[in-house]
């Protein structure tokens, strides 16, 4: 029977505390391509186990969606007003700007609420219904009262046994191997 | 609803606490108690009687809007001068309500509230059933509701464009923004619960279906921290997105000459009167929910006793508004503005006018007292008390000023039929039916965030004991 690929080793924690101090070592350790699977945002961990930042960080992508709708309702505000369609009332000014902050505003509002929750859901790069992950026994505690660390196979320090032995000397409750 | 036979919190007596979270909870015990609402409690007899009542009033709904699409508009009581009748009222009171839910979400997050935790799942529902509610009625009201689309900025072959200077058209923007976003920030903190059900589910039909829509969340330390970030940018952008809307909603009159209308207290006096009426709403669906489901240790006295105090607060806000518009009315020595302030405290509208009062202004004074804002019926009564007066405030701005302005020629009543109590009870029913789905489909509470809250609670625990 061949055997399925390795994707990496999980140590499995009962409190967050834990998961930030295995994970800790295992940076020490010189770990780099590891993950942590927690049933809610651990303040800290991601800082430990994540190798590197995005290029572009949310954030950036929110201000640019956000000014993007700015934009938008300007100028979708400004074409019929202006050159489409201009309406003299009483001799007032066609491009009369404070009439036009609110659809303004709301497009800002809009353009960057989608862009963080689209901009947040690629970046994760989800949807991703199989990752190797799942394949850990006991992973569904993972989203209710688990903490996991993964190291992956990829990481270039990693040695089945050698890391094996150092992850049991982390103090989980358990160490097993994730199929790919 | 019969709960769990080895459910800890259910078989022992119901003790009331006055903490943000009832002691011993644990990860396990908190995922399991919400998870379980969903996946493993039998429906009750009380939610198929509920749900069959609002589906009721949801047929009625149909029927009054099929009604209102193929007769017109002058099924109900409208005519000149009163062009705006209950649809207006509706549509304001229904957008108001929903203000609260985004309100806990959104604001409450920013200022770093724990008691937020256990209500803002179900308020946020509640926003976007309300504004679903709301939205109904600036398409029912118009007189050709098949040229809706008129409404939206299309390169037409008439070569026109809808009125951007106008709040009617700022109001096609704010209400459709703030749905969308509700919506997005409702789906994005269900997310990690969609993934608790998808684990937790038996059933392969429940898991796959949860699956597809939790998008293969799994709780990575990378994606927890993009998903904090987006969370706290989606509150900062919804909080002033509550401000705006009602704020834009309320420009629907200021912009009008009408006395009464044209004031510009109205956008502060809007926004508060929304909070007061949504946590009003909330208040009537937490307490119920609290008592048929148990979860009083969830939403706990805390919570009903903070609750309690924001709709004290923006009540106060709302009589502050009262007082100045009588007030600037008299003092303007604006004829027009004296006598529509006269007209709405002794015209043909004046009962209406003095229970609003009361229900607004007089009632919910009670709520000073801390025994009555610990007090769950009590504060049910409060909470459906300032619900109608709130209707009532909508009812009065619109038809006093609108039956009686400036030419006493023109003056004219207004008499609602039973298409406008019809399309207003079926709303009603459509919110019921989609909050009763909610409960049975989706997590009421925020299981994550309710995770965070006893990993906080401990943290502060074990400082305190050092």
């Amino acid at each position: 029977m061949a055997k399925t690929p390795l994707y990496g080793l999980m140590a499995e924690f009962e409190t967050p505390e834990q998961v930030i101090k295995a994970a800790q070592r295992s940076r020490d350790e010189g770990y780099r391509r590891m993950d942590a699977y927690t049933p809610f945002a651990v303040e800290g961990l991601p800082e430990i186990v994540m190798s590197s930042h995005d290029k572009i960080p949310l954030p950036a992508f929110v201000l640019c969606g956000g000014l993007t709708g700015t934009c938008t309702g300007l100028l979708l505000e400004w074409y019929p007003n202006v050159v489409g369609y201009p309406l003299n009332i009483g001799g007032k000014p066609y491009f009369s700007w404070p009439s036009f902050i609110p659809i303004m505003f709301e497009l800002t509002i809009l353009f960057s609420a989608l862009t963080a929750v689209f901009g947040m859901i690629l970046l994760n790069d989800l949807p991703k219904p199989y990752h190797p992950v799942f394949n850990a026994p006991r992973f569904d505690l993972a989203s209710r009262d688990r903490f996991f660390l993964c190291i992956e196979a990829r990481d270039p320090k990693f040695n089945l046994e050698r890391t094996k032995d150092f992850m049991a000397g982390l103090n989980p409750i358990d160490v097993t191997e994730v199929e790919s | 609803m019969d709960p769990v036979e080895n459910d800890k919190l259910t078989t022992t007596a119901v003790v009331e606490t006055d903490e943000v979270l009832a002691p011993g909870q644990t990860y396990r015990s908190v995922s399991d108690r919400v998870s379980d609402m969903v996946l493993t409690w039998p429906v009750g007899i009380r939610w198929l009687a509920g749900l069959a009542m609002a589906l009721t009033l949801l047929f009625i709904l149909n029927i009054a809007l099929g009604w209102v699409f193929t007769i017109g508009v002058g099924v109900w009581g409208i005519n000149i001068p009163v062009g705006w009748g209950f649809a207006i009222t509706n549509f304001v009171w229904w957008i108001g309500i929903g203000h609260a839910g985004t309100l806990i979400s959104a604001f409450l997050l920013l200022m770093r509230q724990k008691w937020r935790t256990s209500i803002n799942r179900f308020a946020e529902a509640m926003t976007i059933f309300a504004v679903a509610c709301a939205g109904l009625f600036p398409l029912a009201h118009m007189g050709r509701p098949w040229l809706f689309f008129w409404l939206l900025p299309y390169p037409d072959t008439m070569g026109v464009w809808p009125q951007f200077r106008s709040p009617l058209v700022w109001d096609v923007f704010a209400v459709s923004t703030y749905l969308t976003v509700s919506l997005v920030f409702w789906y994005v903190g269900l997310l990690p619960d969609l993934g608790t059900l998808r684990d937790r589910a038996k059933k392969r039909v429940t898991k796959m279906i949860y699956g597809i829509v939790a998008l293969g969340w799994r709780g990575s330390a990378e994606h927890w921290s993009r998903y904090e970030t987006c969370s706290l940018l989606l509150a900062g952008l919804a909080t002033p997105l509550v401000v705006s809307v009602h704020t834009v909603v309320s420009f629907d009159f200021t912009i009008a000459v009408l006395p009464g209308w044209h004031s510009t207290i109205f956008p502060p006096y809007f926004v508060a009167g929304a909070i007061y009426s949504g946590f009003a709403m909330v208040l009537t669906l937490a307490i119920p929910l609290r008592k048929y489901y148990h979860l009083e240790g969830f939403i706990t006295m805390k919570h009903l006793d903070f609750m309690g105090k924001v709709m004290l607060a923006t009540g106060l806000v709302v009589a502050y508004s009262y007082v100045m518009e009588a007030f600037m009315s008299f003092y303007s020595g604006n004829t027009y503005d004296r006598y529509m302030m006269m007209n709405r405290m002794t015209g043909p509208y004046a009962k209406v006018f003095w229970t609003l009062i009361f229900c607004n202004l007089v009632g919910p004074q009670v709520l000073w007292i801390s025994k009555i804002r610990r007090n769950p019926w009590a504060l049910f009564v409060i909470s459906l008390v300032v619900q109608a007066g709130m209707w009532l405030e909508r009812f009065v701005i619109i038809v006093t000023s609108l039956h009686r302005d400036f030419i006493p020629s023109s003056w004219g009543m207004f008499y609602p039929t039973r298409w406008d109590y019809m399309t207003f009870l079926g709303t009603l029913g459509l919110f019921f039916t989609l909050f009763y789905l909610f409960i049975r489909f989706l997590p009421m509470i925020a299981i994550h965030e309710l995770r965070d809250l006893v990993h906080k609670t401990e943290h502060e625990k074990a400082a305190a004991a050092h």
